[in-house]
């Protein structure tokens, strides 16, 4: 099973690599509620709990009235008004990817945004309106042709995404049902290269069908409890990676007080906790140096409100979460994307115990594909997980009740 | 001097000149070298872990030095009486009780490599035992039994562990020959070069795990792990395994040496 790298013309091996900026990130307080926003796929505006006005760009107070702006949901049609061409700037980020087309459009929900527009789009045009998220991490207005091709073929619309095609992927545990099915989804996601990494003591000979046989996807040693396989692995992969999808977990049943099982508990923190801060160690160097790095950690929504049931995998995870918010800190001066995909409770022999719906490893898997191209920091994927998700936002401590009553 | 002094005397000489040779018994202890791998309902063995505190650096600038961790059972390791149930309640069951004594004992080396080469799930049996006898002689008492099967040529492979769908394979003893070593011959205990002193597929056996089960339920020992054996004579060589002096533990990973005359050849 050799894996072909994607093909990349070589870079004479004596210029300075290229440095990567970002945009400007100084924001105040109401543009960082809309890149929050912006991270879950919302496409939200504010709008005056007195008089109802849609307003953009973010502010404190209704420009109308003076009152209070709440922040909802809107229609995400638009008109386009005007278009130009940025040929200069003095922005180091800007000027990397000049020219760069910028637009007016007439939001269905009011107001008029500059925007950052598709190559197909032109004065007149409807357009669907996208809350993305910049290099830098901050919520921006994508106006997308509502019908046509593929965005992905737009170098404008590549930014604010995480391109899969043709990329160089590692996958942490892909010997599990759910590394596995995100090797399968990497693959049909037309990944160029797959390394899939196996914690196993001896690496056994594959099924038929098992997605590891694809062409483009190697097997590597890589137990992420063990810092110096993780290295190893790292500086055996030959050549950089654009993105890595961090699959490992250790999910026992166990509580705090009541059969806390406290070895199980130790191998949850040693592989989810430890096991990222190795992993991102190793990573973070290759991924900072990639036009489109991205990292994802797939997360149990627990990780919001614990599971009593699940005490300690449930910490373990809530402490992943906390790590990936500084690890995204971190990042965002390289431009490198940093995902949380959340889901409930996975169809897999590690939640035999737990009652439907659960989430298929494939779905979960397509959710992972689904989130690089949509540009998301957070996705959820599953009712379960979406469920948790919007009572938490509405309501954190009533949902931690809720969920432990 | 006495004689025992003498003894010890022309040890230390032979050792200086070379007349006695040390061969060190023992794999390496790192991340990569594999553990005994259970069924998946039951707590698991921890590999050997390290991670760095200093090397001459900020956190220690004259100094390097690791944090380690792993399970009693990592590595090249002894098998204490109290690590099986037969064995809970045999006295100085525990590491920190082994006698002193226990620590030097002569090595009879039973070869079984071509039969493992054959069949690795070769089975030895008492009968197996008696020929061995016949041809070379009895086992004497109070000796280490090593089995030389050259499985340790396979250490950094996937055939060392040998797992399958249905467990792993690799050769061992059967009860009737583990209650001749340790009743009929008052072994000390049986060395071994692969991961455990019982046979890969030992525990679907009709009496399950024998060499586990009778050799701690007589307080003998086990070492697993071992590599070289087939640098030892079949008798003459004196064992020394000290394992470490942790409360109330099972077993211990350990350095272990053999003792052999004549120059390296």
């Amino acid at each position: 099973m050799t894996a072909g790298r994607p093909y990349r013309p070589v870079r004479d091996p004596l210029t300075r690599p290229i440095e990567r900026h970002v945009p400007p990130a100084l924001r105040s307080r109401a543009m960082h509620a809309m890149s929050a926003h912006a991270a879950l796929g919302r496409f939200v505006l504010q709008h005056c709990t007195d008089c109802g006005a849609v307003t953009y760009p973010p502010r404190d107070i209704c420009p109308a009235c003076w009152g209070d702006l709440a922040w909802a949901d809107q229609a995400r049609g638009a008109t386009i008004l005007a278009e130009t061409v940025i040929r200069t700037t003095t922005d180091l980020y800007f000027q990397a990817h000049l020219p760069w087309r910028i637009g007016t459009a007439a939001l269905d929900a009011g107001p008029v945004a500059i925007v950052h527009l598709h190559r197909d789009l032109a004065v007149g045009d409807r357009a669907a309106m996208q809350l993305m998220l910049d290099k830098g991490g901050n919520a921006a207005l994508f106006a997308l042709p509502v019908q046509g091709e593929d965005p992905m073929a737009d170098p404008q619309w590549r930014e604010f995404v995480v391109p899969v095609h043709d990329r160089a992927v590692l996958v942490t545990d892909g010997d599990t049902a759910l590394g596995k099915a995100v090797v399968r989804a990497l693959v049909a996601a037309g990944a160029g290269a797959v390394f899939a990494g196996t914690s196993a003591p001896s690496v056994p000979a594959l099924a038929a069908d098992d997605p590891r046989r694809a062409a483009g996807v190697r097997q590597v040693p890589l137990d992420l409890t063990d810092g110096r396989s993780v290295a190893r692995c790292i500086a055996q992969l030959g050549g950089p990676i654009d993105i890595v999808v961090n699959t490992a977990r250790f999910v026992r049943p166990g509580g705090v007080r009541a059969d806390a099982g406290l070895l199980h508990q130790k191998r949850a923190l040693d592989l989810g906790v430890l096991g990222l801060l190795r992993l991102a160690e190793a990573v973070a160097p290759i991924l900072a140096g990639r036009p489109a790095g991205a990292f994802v950690d797939i997360l149990s929504i627990h990780a919001l409100a614990g599971d009593a049931r699940f005490a300690g995998f449930s910490a373990a995870e809530a402490a992943r979460h906390s790590l990936l918010q500084s690890f995204r800190h971190e990042m965002r001066a390289a431009g490198v994307r940093v995902l949380a995909v959340f889901a409930g409770a996975i169809d897999d022999a590690d939640h035999q115990s737990q009652p439907s719906p659960r989430v298929a490893p494939a779905r979960l898997a397509q959710g992972v594909i689904d989130a690089l191209a949509l540009g998301r920091e957070q996705h959820c994927v599953g009712d379960v997980a979406r469920d948790l998700m919007d009572r938490w936002l509405a309501d954190p401590a009533t949902t931690l009740r809720e969920q432990n009553g | 001097m006495t004689g025992a002094a003498e003894t010890l005397a022309a040890l230390a000489g032979g050792l200086a000149d070379g007349t006695i040779r040390v061969v060190d018994l023992t794999n390496t202890l790192s991340p990569d070298f594999p553990v005994i791998v259970l069924p998946a309902e039951f707590g698991q063995c921890e590999p050997f872990r390290m991670e760095r505190v200093s090397r001459y650096d900020a956190d220690g600038p004259a100094w390097y030095w690791n944090n380690i961790s792993m399970n009693e059972h990592t590595g090249t390791h002894f098998d204490a009486p109290a690590h099986w149930i037969t064995g809970r309640d045999v006295p100085e069951g525990t590491v920190d009780r082994v006698v002193p004594r226990d620590f030097v004992h002569p090595a009879v080396v039973i070869d079984i490599s071509a039969e493992s080469a054959a069949d690795e799930d070769f089975i030895l049996t008492r009968a197996a035992l008696e020929r061995w006898e016949a041809q070379h002689g009895r086992i004497p008492p109070r000796h280490w039994v090593l089995l030389r099967t050259d499985w340790y040529k396979r250490v950094g492979t996937p055939e060392y562990l040998n797992l399958k769908d249905d467990g792993a394979h690799s050769p061992g003893p059967d009860g009737d020959a583990m209650r001749f070593l340790v009743h009929d011959r008052d072994c000390v205990g049986l060395g071994v070069e692969t991961v455990g002193t019982d046979a890969g597929q030992a525990s679907r056996f009709a009496e399950p795990l024998p060499a586990h089960s009778i050799l701690h339920g007589n307080g003998r020992f086990g070492l697993q792990c071992l590599t070289n054996l087939d640098k030892l004579p079949v008798f003459g060589s004196i064992i020394l395994a000290s394992p470490l002096k942790i409360e109330g533990g099972s077993g211990s990973p350990l350095r272990v040496v053999a003792l052999v005359a004549g120059r390296a050849g």
